[in-house]
């Protein structure tokens, strides 16, 4: 019987010969996040099931990330539900300021190759980058995970998507992803899992398949899903040979099969307000902008600030331009000040703001005023995600968002 | 389990924004939100729905965001059950663990006219106009969420 990536992954945590797409499972689930907006409901739910204990306390990660800085007086009540579930129940993995759940939940290392995992986010979707089978679900689920260990899942259908050749200068995995949303849709791929693989797709960086798992979910993905090689062992910081081989057999039964050659994929942007109105960038060149956003979990790490501290040094951001930066994790942000990045970054004007979701969840740290545009690196351009509903969100690269900075208009990065 | 009642059409995409606005949520009570269900499309149609109607929808019914109150309004409604030909992800489980039965099917929503009358018999089959379609059976464990009127109710059950 030949499987796909994800089949291979629930068949060997269930510890069966064999499973099919639509089978409906009971899986058992080896780590889930629970994030600071939601923490209060599954606590309540919690209670109100009628569990006494976490089913595995070590197995629970809890991460203020939402309202890190706290930016109205309400926020603290979920920091303190939040530390105080945690010491009822034995949570000892708790992150109250280290950055966004989807780059610690991997950075930290609390996700393996193989592992199935849960989250109360529906970005959650970005540890299949590392060959985890990933998901969000809601605070009710969640609240029955931590009490019984398990999830039903249905077994989803694949689509099996192949990326090769070279990328062009300048085209990166934010190109790739978003040039899929658009051709499947926001719901080409709801329900199922999209595979992953093709020479580019081998040759990206574990922080760029991130980029690529996190973005699955705006066309409506279950999962995503990387064959872990050796850069994810590295990662990882585990052996070549003790990783799992989650491989999707050639001749397994892909849903649908889509190929990619990277010579003809160009920058591309998500345009008002939806992610799947994908347009070339050569399209949009000169449109007015007031703000930029280079972070969140998409695309603050420091491959991104890199790209971005390529373009902008010894430049600086156009002088109407606000130009903000948010590193992914703290980790991220010390990387960034140790290897001058950050230095560039802020000559050229860059705001830094502290590691966290604010801006990309619309709550704080830049938000829009009526009317305005800007260019973002994040993974949602919906009505009044960032501000008033007459903002205009294009989402796009780190090297798209740092030379349209410089510009003060949407511009392409010089070659 | 059998489900019978006046059916209510409604299209494709129907997202939880349609459901219930955005600006209805920070309401302190589901009962509350209830009048404004599907107020951005047919601000009538909650008045007009009775307990026990069926709701009958294309694609992708409850796409957009995961907000629980979606699926909640719905059964708050008191809605029979949503036939859909499919149904977004996470409003799925949602409305599952809300309690609220959920019936894929590809081929009654392009056969039925709203305000007559449609039976489900879960697990069964589909009565419509003297015609019966086969109906696949939920399985077992979402079958026992839905009977127990929610997954709180079926964990409560469990740990008594």
């Amino acid at each position: 019987m030949k499987h796909t990536s994800i089949e291979k992954i629930i068949i060997n945590n269930l510890k069966r010969d064999n499973i099919q797409a639509n089978d409906i499972v009971t899986v058992n689930v080896d780590r889930v996040m629970i994030h600071d907006i939601f923490i209060p409901f599954v606590a309540e739910k919690f209670e109100e099931m009628g569990f006494s204990k976490i089913w595995d306390p070590s197995k629970a990660v809890l991460i203020y990330d939402h309202l890190v800085p706290a930016s109205s007086v309400e926020d603290i009540r979920h920091f303190k539900i939040g530390d105080s579930f945690a010491d009822k129940y034995e949570i000892k993995n708790i992150h109250r300021s280290d950055g966004i759940c989807h780059q610690l939940m991997l950075e930290a290392h609390y996700v393996k190759p193989g592992d199935v995992v849960f989250g109360t986010d529906s970005h959650t979707t970005t540890y299949g980058s590392i060959g985890a089978f990933s998901s969000g679900v809601g605070y009710t689920e969640m609240a029955a995970i931590l009490g019984t260990g398990q999830l039903w899942v249905k077994v989803p259908e694949t689509v099996r998507v192949t990326v090769n050749g070279k990328l062009p200068d300048n085209v990166t995995a934010k190109d790739i992803v978003l040039r899929l949303i658009g051709d499947l849709g926001a719901d080409g791929a709801n329900y199922k899992a999209l595979e992953f693989t093709g020479s580019t797709i081998f040759d990206l960086s574990i922080a760029s398949r991130m980029t690529i798992a996190n973005m699955s979910v705006e066309a409506g993905a279950k999962a995503a899903i990387f064959e872990p090689d050796e850069k994810t062992a590295e990662y990882c910081g585990i052996l070549f040979e003790d990783l799992p081989k989650i491989s999707g057999d050639r001749d397994a039964d892909y849903v649908n099969e889509i190929h990619y050659n990277a010579e003809e994929i160009v920058p591309v942007m998500a345009c008002p307000s939806s992610v799947d109105n994908i347009k070339p960038v050569a399209e949009l060149e000169g449109i007015p902008i007031d703000q930029v956003f280079i972070g969140s979990c998409t695309n603050g790490r420091l491959e991104d600030l890199t790209v971005a501290a390529d373009i902008l040094k010894g430049k600086k951001a156009a002088d109407h331009v606000r130009l903000i930066v948010t590193p992914a994790s703290r980790e991220i942000y010390k990387q960034a000040a140790r290897s001058g990045i950050l230095n560039t970054l802020i000559s050229a004007g860059a705001i830094i703001t502290h590691p966290g979701c604010g801006l990309c969840c619309g709550r704080a740290g830049g938000i829009l005023s009526e009317g305005e545009r800007i260019v973002a690196t994040n993974n949602r351009n919906f009505l009044g995600r960032m501000g008033p509903a007459s903002v205009d969100i294009y989402l796009g690269s780190p090297a798209v968002a740092a030379a349209s900075a410089i510009e003060g208009k949407i511009a392409l990065p010089k070659p | 389990m059998v489900i019978k009642g006046k059916i209510w059409i409604l299209g494709d995409n129907i997202d939880t924004d349609i459901i219930i606005p955005t600006e209805y949520l920070a309401m302190k009570r589901i009962e509350e939100m209830k009048k404004y269900a599907f107020s951005p499309l047919r601000p009538e149609l909650a008045e007009l729905i009775a307990p026990g109607d069926i709701i009958v929808a294309g694609r992708n019914f409850g796409c957009g965001s995961s907000r629980e109150q979606a699926p909640e309004i719905i059964k708050e409604l008191k809605i029979g059950c949503v036939i859909a030909k499919s149904f977004a992800r996470i409003f799925y489980r949602n409305a599952i663990n809300n309690g609220l039965l959920l019936i894929e099917h590809s081929l009654i929503p392009d056969l039925i006219s709203e305000g007559e009358y449609i039976a489900a018999v879960i697990g069964e089959y589909i009565e419509y106009k003297e015609a019966k379609y086969d109906l696949a059976p939920l399985p077992p464990n979402l079958m026992e969420i839905i009977e127990a009127g929610g997954l709180v109710a079926a964990m409560k059950n469990k740990n008594i």
